[in-house]
């Protein structure tokens, strides 16, 4: 590699890796690039990732990704940094981001991931469809650890929303 | 014991609480009795072998011997863990492995929450992420608690007499020594008298609203954290270590 990158480059080559369990999502809109580095010579780039959850599966897929997305824009010298502090929130999913998830069909995580008490349930989630408030939760869980499982009691359709944490 | 020792031992008995507990959910996979169960329980177990992971890394660059992850959950025998006794106790029924999450969750959020403070800057990152997550399992833990134990007779009775019978291991979360004395002063760790205080506090007020009682004074078994297990320990770590054993070394 001998032409030098700029972080704003790397950046916006990373702008288009999806993650691997929300497609419609990159890892930009997520927030979970902190941080990029390009050495002085220009060649050598360090990427700060923020992961999701503990016990998130695909923290590895995405890290490859990343060195695989940038090699594929010649950088072979990519570094990975896992950045735990500050820890990762929904707070830091991007408003566009948000956008495609509801075009997706998840509800996007309402705002202000806070203390939720033990016992009492939280806000309500809109439809993703229909926009109504009349949804009930199924499940704490859905397909992923990052989503619950929902219900739109207006147009009766089943649907996923991206938990607060 | 120097404030080094103190925080490598420190961060094991936190990564094998995580570890073992962990275990136990992975061993109700495929035995929830429905669906959402199901899934939230092998996500749960994920967020707990990740903290693991974590902790068990962390520890190994504090030991600085070169020993992995894997090295610290696969390569160490029974009395080298430093769980709680609580964390190894069988699943038993549905309201058993809730009563065990309940109680042991509702100390780990608190003692996350204080170690998140903690001036060691690593170990207070990890905690500042895992308790995010616990926040949300003691949630579960805690509203099934409710259900169980405000719901129909027999699951009230059931989980009054896990909750009778694991109570006893609960006393240790809270037996502080040298370890824990020089997280104190030395790292800005827990107070374990705050954290009692706080912990039956929390816990009371689900009881009650479980119509469940609090247990009384009773005998408080300890000893995890000297190596000293139940019974229970080893089959868990013979089933978890079985294939690292037999084929050293073996990756996928």
């Amino acid at each position: 590699m001998n032409t030098a990158v700029t972080s704003e480059q790397v950046m916006h080559w990373l702008d288009e890796v999806p993650d691997p369990e929300i497609p419609v999502l990159t890892i930009t809109d997520l927030g979970i690039v902190r941080e990029v580095r390009v050495d002085e010579s220009g060649g050598a780039v360090t990427v700060a990732l923020a992961p999701t959850y503990s016990g998130c599966p695909a923290t590895e897929a995405i890290e490859q990704s990343v060195v695989d997305a940038l090699g594929e824009h010649g950088l072979d010298d990519v570094a990975i940094e896992r950045r735990l502090s500050p820890p990762w929130t929904t707070d830091w999913i991007s408003d566009e981001g948000r956008e495609k998830l509801k075009a997706y069909g998840i509800a996007p995580p309402a705002e202000g991931a806070g203390k939720r008490a033990l016992l009492r349930g939280g806000r309500a989630i809109a439809c993703p469809r229909c926009d109504s408030l009349a949804t009930s939760l199924v499940s704490e869980f859905g397909s992923t650890a990052c989503k619950a499982s929902y219900r739109c009691d207006e147009c009766l359709e089943p649907f996923e929303y991206f938990k607060c944490i | 014991m120097n404030a080094d020792e103190a925080l490598l031992t420190y961060v094991l008995r936190v990564a094998d609480n995580a570890l073992i507990t962990g275990q136990r959910m992975i061993e109700r996979v495929a035995g929830e009795a429905e669906l959402e169960e199901e899934l939230a329980n092998a996500n749960f177990a994920l967020d707990y072998i990740g903290q693991a992971r974590m902790l068990y890394t962390y520890a190994g660059e504090l030991e600085g011997e070169g020993r992995s992850e894997d090295d610290f959950a696969y390569l160490r025998d029974t009395q080298e863990f430093r769980n709680f006794l609580l964390a190894e106790q069988p699943n038993g029924h549905f309201g058993d492995a809730i009563v065990r999450q309940f109680l042991f969750e509702s100390f780990y959020l608190l003692q996350l929450e204080a170690l998140a403070d903690s001036r060691d800057k690593r170990l207070a990152e990890i905690a500042a992420r895992a308790e995010k997550e616990i926040r949300y399992h003691l949630r579960h833990a805690a509203q099934w608690l409710v259900r169980l134990g405000d719901g129909t007779d027999e699951s009230h009775a059931r989980v009054a007499r896990s909750l009778a019978e694991q109570w006893r291991y609960t006393g240790e979360f809270f037996a502080g020594d040298e370890v824990d004395s020089i997280l104190q002063s030395e790292f800005r760790g827990p107070d374990l008298d705050a954290l009692r205080e706080q912990w039956l506090a929390n816990v009371t007020e689900v009881l009650e609203e479980a119509t469940l009682a609090v247990p009384g004074e009773t005998f408080m078994a300890t000893g995890g954290r000297q190596g000293l297990h139940t019974e229970h320990l080893g089959f868990l770590i013979a089933e978890m270590q079985h294939l690292q054993r037999a084929y050293p070394g073996a990756s996928w």
